[in-house]
């Protein structure tokens, strides 16, 4: 890992204890996890493992119950008062929510607006840029994913891979600092899987954003991450490099997993 | 009884009928108005995380529909004093709306309830408000659909509208029982007011259907 300039830098994002259950499951058991800006960091693990938890934990679609997030210096779900940490209102965790974008497993375009304004939307709404500047910068975004042809199509008129990369453009319009990619693959034709992944790893490269995803594709991991976290029981198990975690993982849990889903059956 | 047709007789009443027919299409449009507004405020109150808001109006909205039309106009036009502006006209289409409003908010619960959860998650992803998210999002997604639902409903209040003869609004029935009994003929009076009331819903229903239609082709 490359060392920046700044000694002071704290990383992006700071995860401490984090936890959260549902009912009586245990998901996220007291999780820790550090990502530097620019990181791209791809989470594998078994499903139930709870690595798509954390992802709407960080997105905030849920609650934890105990532990802190700290995004780029501010807390996600806690306030700093006298020096002592209290719930945040709900104003304070909008705005540290705003550094943070999402494309989800199924995309969940507005079926209801054409593919321009599902993007420019809530630039507008958010953000407060005009009409013209919000729809400028959405037929950028459309340009920069490959799909300025269909600014005026109907998401129902995609293919899968298409609405991956219009729920891109349109979580890029937000300018977060850090993306969540919730189970890259999972909702595309098989045939359609290899361009996605094709496409993402271009755009890693292009785009110095920091990234974290979720993903079943091992080999998709291991080309576009520079680090790998495999999650058991909530918790982390091994983090390092890909190179590590797929050819020489320490921890006998991660060999057992990678045994199990790099069988050739599965490939 | 008079069982003869007398053309001369329904050329007088129909001029009459049309009149009322004004008062009628009034009462449903200022009805169906309220009940869409009121209706969709219900739905709102009653998805509100404080039991104060939620239960009252549930509770307010079981009990208007269980209790029959009719006795709710009586009961409002009798009991309630006159304040100069509660006409007759008024008191129907108050009462009209909020009785169909217990049934156009349950209309819109389920259009709600059919938006899929996605839609909140990307949202709140996108970091829209809860007004933005509402107006924006999920009530663009959950009115569509339940257009056919409502206009049935715009429908049955339109064939609701005579009950209003029982508080004196000067609709069609009204008029054509006060027509009828001046002169003595009851058969051409409520044939034509029969036959205007199958004429109108029938286009309405009509015109329910094409925006149905309209409303399909769009999705697709």
């Amino acid at each position: 890992m490359n060392t920046n300039d700044s000694a002071t830098q704290q990383p992006l994002v700071q995860i401490r204890n984090l936890q959260k259950r549902f009912g009586d499951v245990v998901v996220l058991d007291g999780l820790n996890l550090d990502i530097e800006i620019g990181n791209h960091v791809a989470i594998i693990g078994r499903s139930g493992s709870g690595k798509s938890t954390l992802l709407r934990l960080l997105m905030t679609l849920e609650k934890p119950e105990a532990g802190t997030i700290c995004i780029d210096g501010e807390y996600l779900w806690h306030q700093q008062q006298n020096g002592q940490l209290v719930p945040a209102s709900l104003a304070h965790t909008r705005r540290v929510r705003g550094k943070v974008g999402m494309v989800f497993q199924h995309f969940n375009l507005f079926p209801h607006m054409r593919v321009l304004r599902n993007v420019a939307e809530a630039p507008r709404l958010v953000l407060g840029l005009s009409r013209r500047e919000a729809e400028a910068r959405a037929r950028e975004l459309l340009d920069r994913v490959g799909l300025s042809d269909k600014a005026d199509a109907w998401p129902q008129e995609l293919s899968g891979g298409q609405k991956q990369r219009v729920a891109i453009a349109r979580a890029m319009a937000m300018q977060p600092q850090i993306m969540l990619f919730d189970e890259v693959t999972s909702a595309l034709d098989p045939e359609l899987v290899g361009e996605a992944l094709q496409f993402l790893r271009e755009l890693a490269d292009e785009v110095s954003m920091t990234m974290l995803l979720v993903t079943h594709q091992m080999h998709f991991a291991e080309q576009i991450a520079d680090r790998v976290i495999f999650i058991d029981s909530g918790k982390i198990v091994e983090d390092d490099e890909p190179a590590v975690i797929f050819h020489h993982p320490r921890q006998q849990g991660t060999r057992e997993f990678l045994n199990a889903v790099l069988s050739p059956a599965d490939d | 009884m008079q069982l003869q047709w007398d053309w001369s007789i329904a050329m007088e009443v129909l001029p009459h009928l049309i009149r009322g027919l004004w008062v009628t299409l009034l009462a449903t449009a200022g009805g169906m108005t309220l009940a869409l507004a009121l209706g969709l405020m219900v739905t709102m109150a009653r998805r509100a995380r404080f039991r104060l808001v939620s239960w009252p109006v549930g509770a307010a909205i079981e009990f208007v529909r269980c209790t029959p039309l009719l006795i709710q106009l009586f009961f409002v036009y009798y009991l309630i004093p006159d304040f100069g502006w509660n006409t007759p006209l008024v008191t129907g289409i108050l009462v009209l709306g909020i009785h169909y409003s217990a049934y156009t908010s349950e209309v819109y619960r389920a259009g709600i309830d059919n938006v899929p959860r996605g839609q909140w998650e990307a949202a709140r992803a996108l970091n829209l408000n809860r007004q933005q998210t509402w107006t924006r999002v999920i009530i663009p997604q959950a009115v569509p659909p339940i257009v056919p639902a409502m206009g049935n409903y715009l429908v049955a209040m339109f064939k609701d509208t005579p009950l209003l003869y029982a508080i004196t609004v000067q609709e069609m029935l009204t008029r054509a029982t006060n027509f009828s009994s001046r002169v003595f003929s009851t058969v051409e009076a409520y044939t034509l007011a029969g036959v205007l009331f199958l004429i109108l819903s029938l286009l309405a229903a009509g015109l329910i259907h094409r925006a149905e239609r309209q409303l399909v082709v769009r999705e697709t």
